[in-house]
C-alpha cells in the first residue's frame, strides 16, 4: 500500500495538534509497512521522517504563467505576491498581542529557479496570506502527484483539501480526507468563516472516505456538512508512547496549581476556566491558576481577570515551546480543558503522561477513548469548581486518576489508528 | 514699570524616567530576582541626555547669562536622578551649574515619580524624604515647594505637604477645580498654610502638544508671538505658570523641528518686554497675593484628558495590578529583607500603570508613545509576573525568618544530640 499524504505542519515546527497527531500516525503507519510519502508546504529537514518539501517542487513556466497572471508581479529574482486578504482568523491578535502570539506570515514567495521554472517558498504557517498558501499548495500538488505513484490520497483538513482534490482529478485514485478540526469546532456556529466552509465542505463531498477524529467529530460532519454516515468513519487518535518526562526545575509557586493549556480561543472555552477558578478562590484564596498557551481571546480573558481581581492567582504564560510545556505540567495538580467543542484533543493524554490528573468536557473527542479522567460538561462551572477542589483537597482521588490514566494511555495508541486507517485504503 | 504692574512668569519643566522592567515570563517566577532592564533603561538616559536634557540645560545657562532675571524652576524625580548618577553624570553637572546661577529652584517629589500616596501615608512621606536627601547629596539643594507626582492633587494630599513644611504645591490650573476663577493667580489651601500654584495648562499644550501640529490654527508658533500671547493676558492675571516634560525639549520635539530655537525667541521675547518678569515659586510667594482658596476632596492631575486618576487607575488591569502592589506593603515592609523593600518601592512608580491604559484616541496614542510594551496587555501581564515572583520571596523570606525564630527560641535544637 502506497499512500500519498498531505499535511500543513509536523513536528518539531508546529503551533497546535494537527502536526503532532500526522507524526503520530505517519510513522504508525510506516511500521505497519504503508509506504508513504508525506508532503507539506515546507520542510525544515529535522523531521522525524522524511518529508517531501513542497517549497522545493519547480513547477513548470506553464503553471506558473496562469498563476502569475492573476497576480501583481515585479521584475525581480524574487517575486512576492500580494495577497490582499485579511487574517482571517487572529485578527485581534495582530492588533493586540502579536509578539506573545503566533508568528506570523508574508506572502508565499516565488523563487524563479535557473533552470526555467520555478518554486514557491510557503511558509506552512498560520497568517494573513493562508487562504492564498492553501490555494498555491493546490497549484503545486499535481507536480508532485505527476511525479510519485500511489495507491490513496490521504489529506488532513481543509488546509489540504485542494491539493488533495487537484491530485484526486490528476491520477483518479481515491481520496480519504481526515478530519481533525472542523470551522465549527474552531469558531463556533455564529462566526464561521464561509469560505474555510466551502473548502471543507467540498474536500468531504469530493472524498471517497472521510475520517473523523471521533464519534463527536462524526456527529459534526454529518449534520452540518450533510455528509453520508456510510461515508464518514471514526478512528481515534493514539498518543506516542513515552516515559514520564523528568521533571523541570520550576519553583513551586502554590500547592495547589491548576493549570488550563492550549489555545486562548473560543473553542477551548477559556473563560470557564476563569470563572470556576473564581469560584474556588472564594472557599481556597491559595489556590494558583495558569493560563499557558495564547490566542484571540487572550486579552478579553486578562480583563476579565482583573475585573475580579483575581491577578495575583492567575498567571499568563504566552505560547509556550515545547520544553516550557514540560515545566508547566512538572508544577501543575490539575489540569483542566474546558472545551466548547474539540474533536479530539491531545493534550489531556500529553498530561496523563506527564503524571498529571484530568478534567475534560464532555464535548471533547477524548472523552471518548478516556474512563480515567474526570468529565464534566463545559458550561457546569460549578460542576468544573467541585472537580477541580475534588482532585486537589483528595491525595486518593488524584492519584487514582493519575495512575489509571496512565496504565489507560498504553491502549490509546497510533499503532490501533493506523491498523483501521491500513483497512480503510483496502477498502476503496 | 514695578512689579506690582508685572505679569511674572513662572518656567517649571518635570524630568522623569522610570526604572522599566525586563520581559519578567512566568518562567522567571522564583528564579531571577532583577526585575529590571537596566540596559535598556541606561540607552534611554544617555539617549534623552544628548538630545534633550544637555542641549536644553547648556541653552537655559546661556540665556540666563543673557538675561540675568531669567527664572527656571525644575522638578527632578528621584529614580531619575540616580540615573543619571549611574549613567550620565554630565547632565547633573551641568545642573550644578545652572543651580550656582541662582536663578532656578528645584521642587520636591517622590523618590519614585511614585503613587505611594494611595498605598500608604507613611510610604509616601518616606519617599518625600528621600527624594529631598538624594537632591542635597547631589545638588545641594533644599527645596521649599513641591509637586506630586503628575501634579496628582487632593485637599488631602495638600495636608500632608503643608505638614511636612512645604510652603506650596503645584496643582494643574483646571476648570473644575478653579470653579470659575483664573488660573493666572496663586491660591491657598482651605484650612492649611499651603500656596497652590495652578499651571495654565492651555498655555502649556501649546508649547508640549499643539507645538508641532500643523492642524493648529496657529501654526506655525513662534517665540515672539507666544510671548506677546502672555503678555495681552488681562491686566489683573499676575501669574503665569507653564509646565511641561523637559523632554519636549529635543525628545519629545526634535531638534530639527525647531523647538529649541522657539524657546530660545520665546525667552529673549519675554525678557525684552517691560511687561514681563520671571518668577520662581519661592518668590512669587513673597511677591503676589494668595487670597482665595481652592479645594478639591477628589484627586485631580494634569494626565489625559480626564484630568484624575484614570490615567493609571482607569481600567480593571491598572486596578488590580495596583491593589496587588498594595496588598503586599505590610508583608514587604516586615520582611526586612532591603532587596525585597528596594524593588517594591521601585514597582510603585506610575509608568508601569500608565503602561497598562487601554484608552483609546489620542490619550491613548501618548500612552503608547512612552510604553515599552507592544500593548497593554504585555504591560499588565508582565508586571504581574513580577509581582508573583515578589509574592513568592515574601513567602521564603517568612519562612526563613520563621526558621530563624525558631532556632533561637529552642536552643536544645541547635544543640547535636548525642551531646
Amino acid at each position: 500500500m502506497k499512500v500519498l499524504m498531505f499535511g500543513w505542519e509536523f513536528p518539531p515546527h508546529i503551533s497546535g495538534g494537527l502536526g503532532t497527531a500526522c507524526m503520530g500516525l505517519s510513522k504508525a503507519l510506516i511500521d505497519a509497512h504503508v509506504s508513504l510519502l508525506f508532503v507539506v508546504p515546507k520542510a525544515y529537514g529535522d523531521e522525524a521522517i522524511d518529508l517531501i518539501n513542497a517549497s522545493e517542487v519547480i513547477i513548470g513556466e506553464e503553471t506558473l504563467s496562469l498563476i502569475l497572471e492573476e497576480a501583481t508581479v515585479e521584475e525581480s529574482k524574487v517575486i512576492t505576491i500580494s495577497s490582499g486578504l485579511k487574517p482571517y482568523t487572529y485578527e485581534e491578535s495582530l492588533q493586540t498581542c502579536e509578539a506573545w502570539n503566533w508568528e506570523y506570515i508574508s506572502s508565499p514567495r516565488i523563487v524563479k529557479v535557473l533552470s526555467g521554472g520555478a518554486r514557491y517558498a510557503f511558509s506552512g504557517k498560520y497568517g494573513p496570506s493562508l487562504m492564498e498558501e492553501v490555494a498555491r499548495y493546490a497549484d503545486v500538488a499535481p507536480v508532485i502527484g505527476s511525479q510519485y505513484s500511489y495507491d490513496v490520497i490521504h489529506a488532513h483538513d481543509w488546509l489540504t483539501f485542494p491539493a488533495g482534490i487537484e491530485v484526486k482529478r490528476l491520477s483518479g485514485k481515491p481520496l480519504v480526507v481526515h478530519i481533525h478540526a472542523t470551522e465549527f469546532d474552531r469558531a463556533g456556529d455564529a462566526h464561521i468563516n464561509e469560505e474555510v466552509f466551502a473548502i471543507e465542505k467540498r474536500g468531504m463531498e469530493e472524498a471517497d472516505a472521510v475520517v473523523a477524529v471521533s464519534q463527536w467529530t462524526k456527529d459534526i460532519v454529518v449534520q452540518k456538512y450533510h455528509i453520508d454516515p456510510a461515508k464518514v468513519k471514526v478512528v481515534h487518535n493514539g498518543i506516542v508512547q513515552g516515559e514520564e518526562p523528568a521533571k523541570a526545575s520550576l519553583p513551586k509557586i502554590s500547592d495547589s496549581v491548576v493549570t488550563f493549556l492550549g489555545r486562548i480561543t473560543h473553542q477551548k472555552g477559556p473563560q470557564y476556566f476563569i470563572e470556576a477558578a473564581r469560584q474556588i478562590l472564594d472557599y481556597f484564596p491559595d489556590v494558583h491558576f495558569i493560563m499557558a498557551g495564547s490566542g484571540d481571546l487572550l486579552p478579553a480573558m486578562v480583563d476579565r481577570v482583573a475585573q475580579l481581581k483575581l491577578s495575583t492567582r492567575f498567571h499568563f504564560t504566552g505560547f509556550l515551546k515545547s520544553d516550557q510545556i514540560e515545566q508547566v505540567w512538572s508544577v501543575t495538580d490539575v489540569y483542566i480543558m474546558p472545551s466548547v467543542s474539540e474533536p479530539f484533543g491531545i493534550t489531556p493524554l500529553e498530561a496523563s503522561q506527564a503524571g498529571v490528573p484530568v478534567i475534560i468536557s464532555n464535548q471533547s473527542g477524548v472523552a471518548e477513548v478516556m474512563d480515567h479522567a474526570v468529565k464534566v460538561d463545559f458550561w457546569d462551572i460549578a460542576a468544573l469548581a467541585n472537580a477541580i477542589i475534588s482532585i486537589l483537597k483528595h491525595k486518593g482521588l488524584s492519584e487514582s486518576l493519575k495512575v489509571n490514566a496512565k496504565k489507560e494511555l498504553k491502549t490509546l495508541t497510533w499503532r490501533r489508528a493506523a491498523t483501521q486507517l491500513n483497512q480503510l485504503y483496502h477498502e476503496l | 514699570m514695578n512689579s506690582e504692574k508685572k505679569r511674572h512668569l513662572n518656567l517649571y519643566f518635570q524630568l522623569h524616567q522610570p526604572r522599566r522592567l525586563r520581559k519578567f515570563q512566568f518562567f522567571d517566577i522564583g528564579l531571577k530576582d532583577n526585575y529590571f532592564d537596566d540596559d535598556l533603561n541606561r540607552d534611554i538616559v544617555c539617549r534623552i541626555a544628548a538630545r534633550s536634557y544637555l542641549p536644553a540645560n547648556r541653552l537655559l545657562l546661556k540665556l540666563i547669562r543673557k538675561h540675568p532675571q531669567l527664572r527656571v524652576t525644575f522638578s527632578v524625580s528621584g529614580v531619575l536622578l540616580e540615573q543619571f548618577e549611574l549613567y550620565a553624570p554630565e547632565v547633573l553637572y551641568s545642573f550644578k551649574q545652572l543651580a550656582e546661577t541662582g536663578a532656578v529652584e528645584f521642587l520636591g517629589e517622590t523618590y519614585h515619580h511614585s503613587l505611594s500616596y494611595f498605598i500608604n501615608c507613611e510610604e509616601f512621606i518616606d519617599q518625600i524624604g528621600r527624594h529631598q536627601q538624594k537632591l542635597n547629596e547631589l545638588l545641594g539643594v533644599t527645596p521649599k515647594f513641591f509637586r506630586n507626582t503628575e501634579l496628582i492633587y487632593s485637599d488631602a494630599i495638600g495636608k500632608i505637604v503643608a505638614d511636612l513644611g512645604f510652603e506650596g504645591i503645584y496643582i494643574d490650573g483646571i476648570e473644575k477645580v478653579l470653579n470659575g476663577n483664573t488660573p493666572n493667580a496663586l491660591y491657598r489651601h482651605a484650612s492649611e498654610d499651603l500656596v497652590l500654584l495652578p499651571r495654565n495648562y492651555q498655555l502649556s499644550d501649546d508649547i508640549a502638544f499643539r507645538y508641532s501640529d500643523k492642524n493648529w490654527s496657529e501654526w506655525p508658533l513662534t517665540g515672539r508671538k507666544f510671548a506677546g500671547w502672555i503678555s495681552m493676558l488681562p491686566r489683573h492675571e499676575r501669574f503665569v505658570s507653564l509646565g511641561m516634560d523637559y523632554e519636549t525639549f529635543g525628545e519629545h520635539k526634535t531638534s530639527d523641528s525647531g523647538i529649541f530655537k522657539f524657546l530660545e525667541a520665546f525667552i529673549d521675547s519675554a525678557a525684552a518686554r517691560k511687561t514681563i518678569t520671571f518668577i520662581n515659586p519661592s518668590e512669587a510667594i513673597r511677591v503676589l497675593p494668595a487670597e482665595q482658596t481652592l479645594s478639591s476632596t477628589r484627586a485631580i492631575s494634569w494626565a489625559d484628558q480626564e484630568r484624575d486618576l484614570s490615567a493609571w487607575l482607569g481600567n480593571d488591569m491598572q486596578r488590580d495590578a495596583f491593589d496587588s502592589l498594595y496588598k503586599f506593603h505590610d508583608a514587604v515592609m516586615k520582611s526586612r529583607n532591603e532587596k525585597l523593600i528596594s524593588a517594591y518601592t521601585y514597582l510603585q512608580t506610575s509608568d508601569h500603570f500608565y503602561y497598562m491604559s487601554t484608552k483609546k484616541g489620542s490619550d491613548g496614542v501618548v500612552h503608547q508613545y512612552f510604553s515599552p510594551y507592544g500593548s497593554p496587555y504585555e504591560a499588565f501581564i508582565n508586571y504581574m509576573n513580577v509581582i508573583a515572583d515578589l509574592e513568592f520571596r515574601i513567602k521564603q523570606n517568612t519562612q526563613r525568618l520563621a526558621k530563624m525564630k525558631n532556632s533561637v527560641s529552642n536552643p536544645l535544637s541547635v544543640i547535636p544530640s548525642d551531646t
